[in-house]
């Protein structure tokens, strides 16, 4: 097939960028979207020309490593999908796709597609964790959890924070990738002690990193590779609330 | 960590609350309106003793005041909202982020916008003229409003344009009452799904009611 991509490129941080024009002619329909963007990379280096640059890691759909806005959506036309597993056989001969980083206040681009979500890890740094004492692993079965509990904390958990509920976002508010984190470690036990100031330091964290409000659009969830439930935003808003009246 | 009173979160508490209770006032107002489907003089009779009523009574005067505050509060916030929102916001050089949402859900500025203005219009045309204007006085010795209402609605213009409010009220409606239920942190499937539902009913109601008056007074009434 032949494709025509106009792709973002911009040389560091502060670098003005723009979109430009590219052409494949050899793109075979079996390969994955990153596949196609390795062999674009491949001609460009050949020719002498900067490759671009772009975040992944596992190809697998399990890192949430890679991102693009492909033809205007977050990890392209499919819903529940990642980069890394959209292959070129959903796009036709001569289409042109145009692909461009994720964006927001709280994602600034570092260079061409790669942008610095290291805001997502100062957000899980602000509680979404279990403060133990490390030792001797204790008795998997000490605690019990119902089959129902442990299945919807999974639920919660399964974010790989890949950003795209950021990027798709027309707020570019972090909600849902917060939420899921508050919800997941709520549901649980071990969770529960730290439950007030986990939603109180990890929304504040969340503001702090400039990211806008949740308007509810549930966009996010459309967008999900992992199907979060927008209603993990519903048990954040709900923790936060009751963390905010009855705080010790 | 003390949360912070303008966190993101809190803001979104605020134009729930208020929200909610906008919603309970539209119930209220729609079911005193229904008096002006009475046969005439029985509407005329009915529906200004019921004016009359509401306003020489001090609970109703304290909740009005709540009810300013409402509308005051909900605009204001809402305006910091999106002028912070749009600051943080991703601009795409090719955006087709909309299929995954309703048109109303990312337009509620918009359709909340509408609204005001027609509130402009509608307090006004009814509200200041009851309350400052000069009326004219019904049999029973009451302000008479159901004149003034069936006079106003005998401009096509005014019934389209009151039409046109109440649509936009109902899709803001539509989005806005989930919205403010996801906002307060109902999180169980079973109540989330009620509330869904309710909402869409809640929001059918409340816009045919609301677009059948002046419908029916222009069209069926004279």
């Amino acid at each position: 097939m032949k494709i025509y991509l106009k792709i973002w490129r911009q040389l560091n941080a502060g670098a003005e960028g723009k979109m430009i024009n590219y052409e494949m002619d050899n793109v075979i329909p079996h390969m994955s979207f990153l596949e196609m963007m390795d062999t674009l990379n491949e001609k460009l280096i050949l020719e002498g020309d900067r490759p671009v640059e772009f975040d992944h890691d596992c190809r697998e759909g399990i890192c949430g490593q890679c991102g693009l806005m492909i033809n205007g959506r977050a990890h392209g036309p499919l819903k529940h999908t990642t980069t890394c597993q959209l292959h070129m056989r959903e796009f036709k001969d001569g289409d042109t796709i145009y692909i461009e980083p994720f964006r927001a206040a709280g994602f600034p681009v570092k260079r061409d597609l790669k942008v610095d979500r290291s805001a997502f890890d100062r957000i899980i740094g602000a509680g979404g964790f279990v403060s133990v004492n490390t030792g001797q692993a204790p008795e998997a079965n000490g605690i019990p959890i119902a089959h129902e509990i442990a299945e919807s904390a999974f639920d919660s958990a399964a974010c790989i924070g890949c950003g795209a509920c950021v990027a798709t976002c027309k707020n570019s508010s972090a909600a849902l990738f917060t939420a899921a984190k508050i919800s997941h470690l709520v549901k649980l036990p071990q969770g529960k002690v730290e439950a007030q100031k986990r939603a109180l330091s990890m929304v504040a964290q969340m503001d702090a990193e400039q990211f806008g409000h949740c308007s509810n659009t549930e966009s996010c969830e459309v967008e999900c590779p992992q199907n979060i439930s927008v209603l993990n935003i519903a048990r954040m808003n709900w923790e936060f609330g009751k963390a905010a009246i009855f705080r010790k | 960590m003390k949360p912070k009173p303008f966190s993101t979160l809190f803001r979104k508490y605020l134009m729930a609350l208020t929200g909610l209770f906008l919603c309970f006032f539209l119930v209220i107002h729609l079911l005193g309106n229904l008096q002006l489907f009475l046969p005439a003089e029985m509407a005329r009779n009915s529906f200004n003793w019921y004016s009359h009523l509401l306003s020489g009574n001090i609970f109703i005067k304290i909740i009005s005041y709540v009810l300013y505050a409402a509308i005051v509060i909900h605009c204001v916030d809402a305006l910091l909202i999106t002028v912070f929102n749009r600051k943080k916001a991703g601009n795409y050089a090719y955006d087709k982020r909309a299929v995954a949402s309703k048109w109303y859900s990312r337009n509620m500025g918009i359709l909340g916008t509408i609204i005001l203005v027609f509130l402009v219009f509608h307090f006004k045309d009814f509200w200041y003229q009851y309350k400052f204007g000069t009326m004219p006085v019904d049999d029973a010795g009451n302000k008479d409003l159901y004149e003034i209402v069936i006079k106003a609605f005998q401009n096509i213009w005014y019934v389209l344009f009151y039409v046109l409010a109440m649509f936009a009220l109902g899709y803001h409606l539509l989005h806005g009452f989930y919205s403010a239920a996801r906002s307060l942190g109902i999180y169980h499937p079973r109540y989330v799904a009620f509330i869904r539902i309710f909402g869409i009913w809640y929001s059918y109601i409340i816009t045919l009611g609301f677009v059948a008056i002046p419908l029916y007074i222009y069209f069926i009434h004279y």
